[in-house]
């Protein structure tokens, strides 16, 4: 067994069981740090299949940034005290049996599928090439994301803004009116 | 120790299988909770698991540097959906005063 099975069935048990930990965890809380540690084994998962730029990308953006502003919905949404951080969890047994019989489905698509193969070469993924595919093919994705993100940005800014006068001259905001 | 070839170097099947894996419970994370936010998180596990299917595949199959692209694009486009989707459940926890998605069930008029 060489380094490189070594190290993915480390972090195959570290990302599958994180991630079932934030599915089952009762504590939102716990849900929110199991995902972090499951999106930073996926992270050293990317960085195995030699897919450097996309690893450092899910540290900097998933961990870094998404995880922060969730853990911050959690915070905002929680009224008062610990006890209501506790979520409920519905049709679990249905859900799972249904979730089960699509895994299986799908890992028996996928084992026994044919893939084309390539014979591996080390160096072929370098920063330079996915520069300049940014900058040749893939010109009009790079700017329309740049777009999406400012628009996103502005609007979850007016949403999460809009309402914080509202809310403080009236506390109790009739459902029905 | 002695292991099965199949075990002992981990290949495109193994690395698609653990993405399968997390994609199954990313659905039951969206279809099981009540709170939105494990909705939401459950969302970004599915979106990891597409995210590691496109690496394995650029990594072993004829998808090249494209898998990478395409990886990079879910991933900022992922960003944007938490933005919106977390400034949402602002919304809807200010209004309702809960952000348990059953009792989500009105529209303005």
């Amino acid at each position: 067994m060489d380094l490189f099975a070594v190290a993915f069935y480390l972090f195959a048990i570290l990302i599958v069981g994180s991630a079932t930990l934030m599915v089952f965890s009762r504590n939102i809380v716990h849900s929110a740090f199991a995902l972090m540690l499951a999106l930073a084994g996926l992270a050293v998962f990317y960085a195995l299949l030699y897919a450097g730029f996309v690893a450092v990308t899910q540290l900097l953006v998933y961990v870094g940034g998404v995880l922060v502003l969730i853990l911050f919905g959690v915070m905002l949404t929680t009224r008062g005290y610990f006890e209501k951080v506790r979520t409920r969890t519905v049709n679990l047994l249905p859900s799972t049996l249904f979730v089960a019989i699509v895994g299986i489905l799908l890992v028996a698509v996928f084992l026994n599928t044919d893939w084309t193969m390539l014979p591996l070469d080390e160096d072929q993924v370098s920063m330079t090439g996915l520069g300049e595919l940014l900058l040749t093919d893939f010109m009009l994705p790079f700017q329309v994301a740049g777009v999406l993100l400012l628009l996103a940005i502005i609007g979850a800014v007016l949403m999460a803004a809009r309402t914080r006068p509202e809310s403080r001259n009236t506390p109790d905001i009739p459902k029905n009116t | 120790m002695v292991l099965p070839e199949w075990l002992a170097e981990p290949g495109l099947n193994h690395f698609l299988v653990v993405g399968a894996i997390l994609f199954s419970l990313g659905l039951l994370a969206v279809i099981s909770r009540r709170n939105i936010i494990m909705v939401l998180m459950g969302i970004e596990l599915i979106l990891n698991s597409a995210n590691l299917n496109f690496v394995a595949f650029s990594r072993y199959g004829s998808l090249s540097l494209d898998g990478h692209m395409i990886a990079l694009f879910v991933i900022i486009i992922a960003a944007a959906e938490a933005a919106v989707a977390l400034a949402i459940a602002l919304n809807i926890y200010n209004r309702f005063g809960s952000v348990d998605i059953e009792q989500i069930s009105e529209l303005k008029e």
